[in-house]
């Protein structure tokens, strides 16, 4: 054994996988070329729920913030781009700009909303989410109770129309989960975890929470705005009392807890085993929620990080370089191989 | 006849090792000063023996029964009482209210505790966070009292405490002497420690380097176990 | 006239609200979480009442005697298996179990009894419908004054409890520190397990007075939560007789929207409570 180990953020294994993923990431463009447009439906379905999840992580496994309200802003995305396709903006333009609406919704509510902690700040979040779904339904020009369908698409054909909704949501996916990768690996990703391990000590050293709640807030606004608009974009008709209902915070929930709270790519593949668990059991209804919530409970209680935790603690390496690893010194002949060790992320 | 035997206890803060295989034992009426510098493991010692941190291993008997996996409050019921360290009195109860919520059947009632410490009788009915940092530690060590313990554990009995203020509680201790409890206290000052203890136990490192009766002890005997020059066997 | 009975009406409304919300008071005040589940826990002790009501033939308040010791009991066992082990998780995991629990329990009773809106005003007769006429335009319903009374007789007994009690002190003392708790003997999860066991049965008390007055369904629960929720904010967290305050506060702003227009009636409460956290004293009260 000679000279010190080294701490290094990633190994050739790590950049192996994160050019892998980044290459699947683009390939999936090409989907609409290569399956057919049910299949290009549910995959649009399935990264609105991945940019869900990811961001509701963000929140709560990152910020220390249990939401029960982000359907607020998964509502308030939908019905910003009903109101800016009314007034003749682009549907799709609307959906980019309801997303940038959502952000000024989140910063005009952060200093109501994170003033409150733990339990507090769940159901504070709730309690806008109820009011502006109240305030939707009074709004007549927005469909009021009864729902709105989002007009301007018509004019492509529907297998286009699918494909370019896609693309979108697809381009919105990879630039949320840039935006959380980014935030991670720069010096906020230490200070965010910090202040999830210990707000008051991580304020003695100087850490502020304040402003990195903001930040994780205002991100975790904008996502769930978008994926409130492309949500309509896929579906066309929206309902206040569906996208402003509590069960979407049930999925996410149930998303995060499994995936893995507190890691990159937990939230992922929670929303992928969510997607497939919705696609071959939801039609039984009141049971399948029951096993949703009943699972969700076990996986806090007996498993908090997750499925993910099973797979990223046997993988040798990690699949994206958010955390750090200690390698050996290269007099020991392991040459460049990386191996994980005390890193949580 | 033995109160309390520690066989080879061990215990953790994570990764540190606080307690690294400590072995004593404290007989029924006996007072032991436990001394050493900070970080020497005094405070984790006594929380383990009270069932306020888990022991990595080892064997805590008290009254000759193993106490392995009974949890603090359960500690209280068989008579061992701890006196945390910084007092930690409940502090939105009256001092009525802290006193009377360790109460338990026994001598030391509310009216006989307050019979030896007459100075907590005119401050009954203050919140505890109104305190000064004297009467904190009386009502601490009378709240304790209140458990009706055989065996009392005493962490810090002076710190932070004005000159007088440790007068006051080091006759306490003096009037619980006599009248046969058993003590355990950890005390930073050493000349405190030996007026009052029959026996000294010191710790560096997690481990006893001194074990002697208070009597006779040399201050270059203590200091030396205190700082390590020299372990004693 | 009107505006005269709308406050009225709020403030017997708000003695309801007031009776969701002491038991979620509590185990905040104690277990300093919120348990997501509490409305749901309230409206499964009235699908209960209305089973033994409907079984039985029962009068509602009859059929609450078998009731309140069966969730007396189940709220004990909730903290033995779901919460003390949730406590041990972090502060974040009491809020995922309980959100969870409340998914599960809504859907066990969609399953169970049907998405059907019920109401137990029919089986408590004269009691539900009665009222004194004060004037033309302004009356005092039997009910409503029940409801106020028990409000009051809960939140007294509440009082009494925690203030003159051993096991107030006890739960005063592990509110504050649990640990130095457990080193004077209080068995702080039994401790807990009992205040949760209160809790539950006076949501349970709540949840029986909301389906006599109007409806109930097997959603219900997640509303009365948030209800519950606003008139502790509103009142001030932890003090026993601001949950009263809070409880008429929110009350009074739903009856007086609803004057304006039905549709105002909640929304209203929502922005009273929106207004009081955005205000110095909602600062004050969340610390």
């Amino acid at each position: 054994m000679t000279g010190p180990w080294q701490v290094v953020r990633s190994g050739r294994a790590t950049r192996l996988a994160t050019s892998g993923l980044s290459a699947f990431g683009l390939l999936l463009f090409a989907v609409p070329f290569l399956f057919r447009t049910d299949v290009v439906q549910q995959l649009t379905t399935l990264c609105t729920l991945v940019i869900l999840a990811s961001m509701w992580n963000v929140l709560a496994g990152y910020g220390g913030l249990v939401s029960v309200g982000q359907q607020a802003f998964l509502g308030f995305g939908a019905y910003a781009t009903v109101f800016l396709a009314q007034r003749d903006v682009h549907p799709y333009v609307a959906v980019v700009l309801a997303a940038g609406l959502s952000a000024v919704l989140a910063v005009a509510l952060a200093p109501l909303l994170l003033r409150l902690r733990g339990g507090q700040f769940a159901v504070g979040t709730w309690v806008v989410a109820e009011a502006l779904a109240l305030l939707v339904a009074l709004d007549e020009d927005l469909g009021g109770g009864t729902g709105v369908s989002l007009r301007g698409l018509n004019a492509y054909a529907p297998d286009w129309r699918r494909a370019y909704t896609y693309w979108l949501t697809l381009a919105f996916t990879l630039a949320l989960l840039v935006a959380v990768f980014v935030l991670l690996r720069r010096r906020t990703g230490v200070a965010i975890q910090a202040v999830r391990d210990d707000e008051d000590a991580a304020a003695a050293l100087g850490v502020r929470a304040g402003p990195l709640k903001f930040a994780l807030f205002v991100l975790a606004g904008v996502g769930c705005g978008a994926a409130g608009a492309l949500t309509l974009a896929n579906t066309l008709f929206i309902q206040p009392q569906s996208i402003f209902g509590v069960q979407w915070s049930a999925y996410l929930l149930f998303m995060v807890l499994v995936g893995g709270i507190g890691s990159f790519e937990g939230p992922i593949l929670g929303a992928v085993v969510f997607f497939l668990l919705q696609d071959w059991f939801a039609q039984f209804g009141a049971w399948y929620l029951i096993g949703l919530g009943l699972v969700a409970i076990g996986f806090a209680l007996f498993r908090p990080r997750g499925l993910w935790s099973l797979a990223g603690d046997r993988l040798p390496f990690r699949l994206l370089p958010v955390g750090y690893a200690l390698r050996e010194p290269p007099a020991t002949g392991r040459l460049g191989g990386s191996r994980r060790s005390a890193s949580r992320q | 006849m033995t109160l309390l035997r520690v066989t080879g206890l061990h215990a953790r803060h994570g990764l540190l090792a606080a307690v690294r295989g400590v072995s004593f034992d404290v007989d029924e009426g006996e007072v032991v000063a436990l001394i050493g510098a900070n970080g020497a493991g005094k405070t984790t010692l006594l929380r383990t023996i009270a069932g306020a941190h888990p022991a990595a291993g080892g064997v805590i008997a008290y009254a000759g029964k193993d106490l392995e996996g009974l949890p603090a409050h359960r500690r209280v019921a068989l008579g061992i009482a701890l006196v945390p360290e910084g007092r930690r009195l409940f502090p939105e109860l009256t001092v009525r209210e802290n006193l009377t919520v360790a109460g338990r059947p026994g001598r030391w009632q509310l009216e006989t505790v307050l019979d030896a410490f007459p100075r907590l009788r005119p401050l009954l009915d203050r919140p505890a966070a109104k305190l000064s940092g004297g009467q904190q530690q009386a009502t601490a060590i009378a709240r304790s009292l209140m458990t009706n313990p055989r065996l009392l554990l005493v962490d810090e009995v002076s710190l932070g405490l004005s000159p007088q203020a440790v007068d006051e509680v080091y006759d306490m201790i003096a009037t619980l002497r006599g009248l046969g409890t058993t003590l355990v206290l950890v005390e930073q000052d050493l000349g405190r420690a030996l007026a009052v203890a029959g026996r000294v136990i010191c710790l560096l490192e997690g481990r006893i380097t001194l074990e002697a009766p208070a009597a006779g002890l040399t201050r270059d005997r203590v200091v030396q176990a205190y700082f390590g020059f020299a372990r004693t066997p | 006239m009107t505006w005269v009975n709308a406050i009225l009406q709020g403030i017997f409304l708000g003695g309801l609200y007031a009776l969701f919300a002491c038991g979620l008071s509590l185990i905040f005040g104690v277990m300093r979480i919120i348990n997501l589940a509490h409305g749901d826990l309230a409206v499964l002790g009235a699908f209960l009442v209305w089973s033994v009501t409907v079984t039985a033939g029962a009068d509602p308040f009859v059929a609450l005697l078998p009731v309140l010791p069966v969730m007396l009991v189940l709220g004990y066992l909730l903290h033995r298996t779901v919460l003390a082990r949730s406590l041990r998780g972090g502060p974040l995991t009491p809020l995922l179990t309980t959100f969870g629990l409340a998914i599960v329990i809504q859907n066990g009773l969609l399953q169970a009894y049907s998405p059907d809106v019920r109401s137990l005003g029919g089986a408590a007769g004269g009691l539900a419908t009665g009222s004194w006429r004060l004037t033309d335009q302004l009356s005092v319903s039997y009910l409503g004054l029940l409801v106020l009374v028990v409000a009051v007789l809960v939140l007294g007994g509440l009082h009494l409890l925690l203030r003159r009690t051993r096991f107030g002190r006890e739960m005063r003392a592990t509110a504050q520190d649990p640990d130095t708790a457990a080193l004077v003997g209080i068995p702080a999860q039994s401790v807990y397990a009992k205040a949760t066991a209160i809790a539950v049965a006076t949501a349970t008390l709540a949840g029986v007075f909301l389906a006599v007055r109007s409806t109930f369904d097997a959603s219900s629960g997640p509303t009365q939560l948030i209800f519950a929720f606003e008139a502790v904010v509103i009142g001030g967290l932890g003090s026993i007789w601001g949950t009263l305050t809070g409880g008429i506060v929110l009350g009074v702003a739903q009856t007086l929207g609803a004057t304006v227009d039905p549709q105002y009636s909640i929304l209203a409460g929502h922005l009273v409570f929106l207004a009081v956290l955005a205000s110095p004293r909602g600062r004050a009260v969340i610390r």
